[in-house]
């Protein structure tokens, strides 16, 4: 559905566009914006391109990713909260039916996984679930409909608007840096600090080999975070950037656009449930000591 | 993939959604289906028991019908056996009351025979004694030939 009111619209800009977040930031004082005008003061606005987002540096926002995670997130624990509150142990019917199947489905999950005792695995697996299909979920909305539809809000036809936070990396980024951080803070708690340490250093290969032990042992505990937020973000952009693709092919985008969508409900509801077990995975491996 | 402060919000967000999760949903949740396991289980064992205590009231009441069959039986053999006695018992009246007439005519008969006889006797010797005088043209002393009668009438 590519946008024709703009002659200079080309297949390249129109992608670059898409794959844009619309990012509050600081830019410095004296620092010359697209359109030419020059800032008198350092000063908080939103990214006009890129080259303007990387000049914010780490201290910037993505206001729309930030946006629909939070909004699907809010949905998300509605949902569940009015249900746990108003759910009945008789015969459940409606939305209650729904979230129990997902309970349930999580649940058993966590238990045919993790052996131990812990009362945050399930509800943390039921949330990445969740919360990542959700997010996964907004890439199903043809790709122009928000965008447009935020853009005649503002009325600025510039704006960018990214509607699917998981193709955002620094979502799956935070999700796995929650994770990580149980990972460590569970390696601490059942094994000691000793224990983890020695789980680092003193494995495979021994004590005398213990730099080459920690060089391997890091790389695999660094790669526990990295590989689910990477795994999670490479597939969802990638289905975001076939369906821009998809979408400018005029009127052949409508079929292929159906087909490429159907593929998609198993890829949103694959990555969501692979992000979810491997995390259970990670955290029971991180209750046993080897 | 440009990182800044939105890897932290996401961060912070999500942590926040998990806690909102692990405190106010799941745990009501998880009882929620363990009560409703709870009442399954309960549902099925009580099933169980009535199906069991069913089948107990059948026997029971399979044992009482055979009971109050065996009963009927044994009425209905009595009240046999009973009408058979009393069959036989009126039977047995009717025949010792039966052999009391005939005995009792059979007496009467004889009674009558007697008398007629005795009559017969008495007119006989009377005869006799008619014929007699005819015979002797005199009276006979009836009493003097008392003795003679009498055997003569005893022989008839």
């Amino acid at each position: 559905m590519a946008t024709t009111e703009h002659a200079e619209l080309t297949s390249n800009s129109y992608i670059q566009h898409h794959l844009q977040n619309l990012t509050l930031g600081k830019l410095p004082e004296g620092y010359e914006r697209t359109d030419g005008s020059v800032l008198v003061d350092a000063s908080w606005t939103i990214a006009r391109d890129a080259q303007e987002t990387a000049e914010m540096g780490f201290w910037a926002l993505n206001v729309d990713t930030m946006g629909w995670s939070l909004f699907l997130g809010a949905i998300f624990c509605w949902v569940f909260r009015s249900v746990a509150k108003n759910g009945t142990p008789g015969v459940p019917s409606g939305m209650q039916n729904f979230v129990e199947s997902i309970v349930e489905f999580v649940d058993g999950n966590v238990k045919d996984i993790f052996h131990g005792k812990n009362d945050l695995i399930a509800p943390l697996a039921l949330s990445i679930f969740c919360w990542v299909v959700l997010m996964n979920t907004m890439d199903l909305v043809p790709v122009d409909w928000l965008p447009l539809l935020f853009q005649k809000i503002t009325g600025n036809e510039h704006a960018f608007f990214r509607v699917v936070p998981t193709t955002d990396p620094n979502v799956t980024f935070g999700i796995a840096l929650v994770v990580f951080i149980l990972i460590i803070y569970y390696s601490v708690k059942v094994k000691g600090v000793g224990g983890f340490l020695g789980e680092l250093t003193l494995q495979p290969f021994g004590k005398w080999m213990m730099p080459f032990n920690l060089l391997l042992e890091g790389v695999g505990l660094l790669a526990k975070p990295v590989s689910l937020a990477l795994r999670l973000f490479g597939n969802l952009y990638a289905g975001e950037l076939i369906f821009l693709l998809i979408a400018m092919l005029g009127l052949w985008q409508l079929p292929l656009h159906f087909v490429w969508a159907v593929f998609h409900i198993l890829v949103v509801l694959l990555q969501a449930f692979i992000f979810m077990m491997l995390t259970i995975v990670y955290l029971s491996m991180a209750h046993e000591s080897h | 993939m440009n990182f800044n402060a939105t890897l932290i919000g996401q961060s912070i967000a999500f942590a926040i959604y998990l806690w909102f999760i692990m405190k106010y949903v799941w745990p009501f949740l998880s009882k929620m289906l363990e009560d409703r396991k709870a009442k399954i289980a309960d549902g099925l064992a009580a099933a169980e028991k009535g199906q069991h205590e069913l089948e107990l009231a059948e026997q029971r009441s399979a044992s009482i019908i055979k009971e109050g069959k065996e009963q009927a039986q044994a009425l209905i053999s009595n009240a046999q056996k009973r009408a058979d006695e009393i069959v036989d018992e009126s039977k047995d009246n009717a025949r010792i009351e039966g052999e009391r007439i005939l005995t009792a005519a059979r007496a009467n008969v004889e009674q009558d025979i007697q008398q007629a006889r005795e009559g017969l006797r008495n007119e006989v010797s009377t005869l006799a004694l008619a014929g007699a005088e005819q015979v002797l043209m005199r009276e006979v002393d009836a009493s003097a030939h008392k003795d003679v009668l009498a055997k003569l009438s005893a022989q008839l």
